[in-house]
């Protein structure tokens, strides 16, 4: 079996027509995750320990378990207790979840790398919890651990085939359907690896220009 | 809590009004070690004190439980005759939560040794960003006062300097602007000068000193100044091991101390 050009161009648009929702669940997921991380990172710290307590527990769980039994339990086994989710819902919530337990981790080392007194001044200076985090803390957390966190935006990119498991229609299931009806892989298969490429390439591209600015530090940055 | 008898000898004016901030019997212990003993402390509106000593003997836990960074262990610490650190209840005292902080802590002002300046704002964003979020000012008001401020420590022409690009002794000058443009009723300063280049301790201190003359705020000082802390300080307290081992008028304590630790400590400064 050698490769078909004439076959790979008439099934290029049928397999590429997924990009839309890719995207969509990537970048769905991707919010979920980013908001959600941030929430598990504020919850973490609660000076309302059973909640700390909890929080801690729920990341560790999360993130011990494969996304695949997280995204069937989602699907499949919620439905049992009354909470149904269309696929979309379910894949971007599952991913979601599960990348906001990273992403918190990743908040979390950037919060601790700010130094002592600048809570302290913070505090000196009267501000209120919420300004301290939004107008001193997060500021110098968030800039240091940006690359961290758009690398999470390609890993979870990367991801997205899993929801073929529960039957969204992305890039491998595509692939897979016109595989199955015309007994050629090869050629659906490798497009599915050159869409991820052509995607993931400029956005790693993006990302590392992002890290440089950011490297660029405080002081030459005019805001 | 009774006073001391050492207090009551250095209080030599009539004690009719409130005291601004007062400790009784505040006591601080980190794990199994006790930083303060059943400190006995007042100070006066308006009051400049110094606390000296040597490392270790609680001076600068003394400010950071009146700048709310401390707990203390027991013991009442009062601001205007209101406590601080508990909230009263008919006759009980609890524990303050963070809005009654919040509310007192809005009469201190604090400048640390490390400057502890905000990195990611602009000179003038440092100054102004409290008086604009938590007085309420506007951003023409809270300008001009932080201008103002500025230029009064020399520093008028680096507002749109970025904290790194800054001296040490700039930083702390900023710093203390910082501070200043809350209008607190007492301002403590934490060893302001041990992290800078000699050099440059200069210009700090005279910033002090210049505003110690200006305002009527109280100022607590820790400081191994022993110059500094003679001129500008209307009392002087000598605290060791956790205890006020000596207190009174800096002529006094600089010239004729009486414990032997006092001694001891100032004769170490003097032969350096």
């Amino acid at each position: 079996m050698t490769w078909n050009w004439e076959f790979a161009f008439e099934i290029f648009p049928e397999i590429a027509s997924a990009i839309w929702l890719v995207i969509g669940i990537t970048i769905g997921a991707y919010i979920v995750s980013l908001v959600l991380g941030l929430v598990l990172t504020f919850a973490r710290r609660s000076s309302f320990k059973p909640l700390a307590y909890l929080t801690y527990g729920f990341i560790e769980f999360v993130r011990s378990t494969p996304p695949l039994v997280q995204l069937f339990f989602v699907y499949f086994a919620l439905p049992a207790i009354g909470i149904s989710l269309n696929k979309y819902a379910a894949g971007i919530l599952t991913l979601g979840i599960h990348y906001s337990t990273y992403l918190s981790e990743v908040y979390r080392s950037g919060i601790d790398s700010v130094p002592k007194g600048q809570w302290e001044a913070a505090r000196a200076m009267n501000f209120s919890k919420i300004q301290t985090w939004f107008r001193v803390i997060l500021p110098q957390a968030i800039p240091p651990v940006i690359p961290m966190i758009g690398n999470y935006l390609l890993v979870l990119f990367k991801e997205t085939p899993l929801l073929m498991a529960i039957g969204v229609g992305e890039f491998l299931q595509e692939a897979q359907l016109i595989g199955a009806s015309n007994f050629r892989y090869l050629e659906p298969i490798t497009i599915v690896g050159l869409l991820f490429l052509l995607l993931s390439y400029p956005s790693a591209v993006l990302i590392n220009k992002l890290e440089q600015r950011s490297k660029l530090g405080f002081g030459t940055r005019k805001n | 809590m009774g006073m001391t008898e050492k207090q009551l000898k250095s209080s030599n004016k009539p004690d009719k009004e409130m005291p601004l901030v007062q400790y009784e019997n505040v006591t601080k212990k980190f794990g199994d070690v006790e930083v303060l003993k059943g400190l006995d402390l007042e100070i006066k509106q308006g009051e400049k004190v110094a606390l000296i000593g040597p490392s270790g003997s609680g001076k600068t836990t003394i400010i950071r439980m009146l700048m709310t960074l401390e707990k203390p262990s027991g013991g009442v610490i009062s601001l205007n005759g209101e406590p601080l650190w508990h909230k009263k209840i008919g006759d009980k005292l609890v524990p303050a939560d963070e809005k009654h902080l919040r509310k007192l802590r809005s009469d201190i002002g604090m400048v640390f040794q490390h400057f502890n300046l905000f990195p990611h704002m602009t000179i003038l964003r440092n100054v102004t960003e409290a008086p604009i979020h938590v007085l309420g000012l506007s951003k023409e008001e809270a300008n001009e006062r932080a201008v103002d401020m500025l230029n009064k420590v020399g520093l008028g022409d680096k507002l749109d300097a970025y904290p790194e690009q800054l001296s040490g002794g700039q930083k702390q000058r900023v710093a203390i602007a910082r501070a200043v443009v809350m209008h607190p009723k007492v301002m403590l300063f934490d060893e302001v000068t041990s992290a800078l280049d000699p050099e440059l301790v200069g210009e700090v201190l005279q910033v002090i000193r210049d505003l110690a003359k200006e305002t009527d705020m109280a100022m607590i000082l820790v400081t191994h100044e022993m110059d500094f802390a003679r001129d500008i300080a209307d009392r002087v307290v000598f605290l060791h091991n956790g205890q006020i081992e000596e207190e009174g008028h800096p002529e006094d304590i600089f010239e004729t101390p009486e414990s032997e630790r006092l001694q001891g400590f100032l004769s170490r400064f003097l032969n350096t």
